[in-house]
């Protein structure tokens, strides 16, 4: 199957020296950079995604405005509600921690009305109608709310973004082919030559095409490897602030599979340029008589 | 000379067919028309005629590099006007052909432009390596095997040239003024390659202005074209004898 690739010295010389003296190992390297860390990135805003839609899947929050004097009672009512796997009531403190992000000081402030908060999650199948009138019971003035209702927004962006990454990887793909099939067509006509010499013996379109395919391929083979050692570099320094936006989403990393993918697209992009040399080059050949 | 002067000739088979052949490029005036002959197998033939002929337009469809715009062409008994361009490198494989500038790949030593067409007919390095070495002691370059085209002389690019032309042992040998850029006594030298070759079985067919060297070979036969069509389609030949007549 690989046998185009392993050239004898003879057939090596056929295309005289200097493999690398043409651009097409560089393009293929940036575009091989380019596309690991937007897939990196695409992935990893995958992974954000779906592990923040998880965590919030079933999550809800009760609020009670300030002043409210049955806050611990409807957290014993939350509690003991069939189908509530956790419920927990959100700590004053927290609360103005958070208030003091935006407003400062006067977050700490008596005067400031906080209201009261009780996260709890819900178990599979569990009744939330029967829940929410449960809650209405002990407090009518509580608001039932879904995380995911708050959170949507978000995860729509992070979905498209996920997307315009996986866009970004097709076109910079295609821009990679578009800039071997320009390679081809110079090689062929730096060696113009050459092939009328060796078609005139008898040499098949296939003979050929190999010996530019293997160019093209040990090229592309050699930017793509390039490339993607600098994205991992690229990577590498910023998986410090990787792992602090993990935090934020709850330890968001890039899984096995995600590594498995990043490790393929060189590779992938290797075998792309090769056939779509082969193409290019067999389409001109055949021009020819 | 060998079997190109034989009687018997008429008796073999014919390496190439010619019918009503017609030749244009674009949309020009035809550059060959009605071309009709035979090259008969182990034939040896000179093209001759004035420059601007046809010559060469005639040994490009000799050796595939053009279709003929109307006719019939058979070559090696098989009709090859209408076929698949998938099929003519096995054709390509067993003609020989000695260009006027040569054709050497110049990044390639003499060996290696000389090996070429075993390579391609599949032949491995090591198969390759006895013979070329021969053919190259052959045409007297043993010991510049290793050198490039630019390196050589004009006869000795010459001699790998057709070193390259014959190493595959080709049934049809076509030469473009293989001594238009040689001197005489290389020349001479060139024609005995030739007959030798033809000897072997191998048809031969050289196109030349060089009249002597058609006058050093008695027994071929004559092609002569004039503005693109043979000047003696009767088959009627000034030089050999009536054996050697072309079969029009």
């Amino acid at each position: 199957m690989f046998a185009w690739f392993l050239a004898s010295p003879s057939e090596g010389r056929l295309l005289g020296e200097g493999r690398l003296r043409g651009p097409t190992a560089w393009v293929i390297a940036i575009m091989s950079f380019s596309i690991l860390v937007i897939a990196a990135a695409g992935l990893a805003l995958a992974s954000t995604a779906g592990m923040l839609s998880q965590a919030i899947a079933e999550r809800y929050s009760v609020e009670l405005p300030a002043g409210a004097s049955n806050a611990d009672a409807l957290l014993n009512a939350v509690r003991s509600a069939p189908g509530v796997a956790s419920a927990d009531a959100v700590p004053e403190s927290e609360m103005r921690a958070t208030l003091g992000r935006w407003l400062g000081p006067a977050a700490q402030s008596p005067e400031l009305p906080v209201p009261a908060l009780i996260n709890f999650d819900l178990r599979d199948g569990a009744n939330l109608a029967a829940i929410d009138q449960r809650i209405r019971s002990v407090a009518p003035e509580a608001t039932v709310a879904a995380h995911r209702e708050a959170v949507g927004p978000l995860l729509h962006s992070l979905r498209v973004l996920q997307w315009v990454a996986f866009g970004l990887v097709l076109l910079l793909s295609a821009a990679a082919s578009a800039a071997v099939v320009l390679a081809a067509r110079g090689a062929l006509e730096n060696h113009r030559f050459t092939i009328e010499v060796m078609h005139g013996i008898g040499a098949t379109d296939e003979q050929v095409t190999s010996l530019f395919q293997r160019k093209i391929a040990i090229d592309a083979l050699v930017g793509s490897i390039t490339g993607a050692a600098a994205a991992a570099l690229v990577l590498l320094m910023l998986s410090a602030g990787a792992s602090f936006a993990g935090e934020l989403t709850g330890g968001a990393t890039l899984s096995g599979w995600d590594f498995l993918i990043l490790i393929c697209l060189p590779l992938a992009l290797t075998a792309l340029a090769t056939w779509v040399a082969r193409l290019a080059v067999l389409a001109a050949l055949r021009k020819a008589l | 000379m060998g079997r190109g002067v034989s009687g018997k000739e008429r008796k073999l088979s014919h390496v190439a067919e010619f019918d009503s052949v017609g030749l244009r490029y674009g949309t020009g005036a035809e550059v060959l028309r009605d071309l009709d002959f035979r090259l008969g197998q182990g034939g040896f033939y000179f093209l001759t005629g004035p420059s601007g002929a046809g010559k060469t337009s005639l040994l490009k469809l000799l050796y595939l590099a053009q279709r003929p715009t109307r006719g019939r062409i058979r070559l090696f008994g098989e009709e090859l006007t209408g076929a698949p361009r998938e099929s003519l490198p096995r054709f390509r494989r067993r003609i020989g052909v000695v260009f006027q500038d040569f054709r050497l790949v110049r990044h390639l030593s003499a060996f290696d432009n000389v090996a070429l067409p075993l390579r391609i007919s599949g032949a491995t390095d090591e198969q390759v390596e006895g013979p070329v070495r021969e053919m190259l002691a052959w045409v007297g370059l043993a010991d510049r095997a290793s050198a490039r085209p630019p390196t050589l002389s004009g006869g000795e690019q010459q001699r790998v040239a057709i070193a390259r032309a014959v190493i595959n042992r080709p049934d049809l040998l076509v030469a473009d003024e293989p001594t238009g850029n040689v001197d005489a006594e290389m020349a001479q030298r060139l024609l005995h390659l030739f007959t030798a070759l033809n000897r072997l079985g191998t048809t031969v067919v050289v196109a030349t202005h060089d009249l002597g060297l058609i006058k050093a070979s008695p027994g071929a036969k004559l092609i002569r074209l004039e503005n693109g069509s043979l000047a003696d389609p009767t088959g009627t030949l000034r030089n050999p004898p009536r054996t050697s007549r072309v079969e029009a």
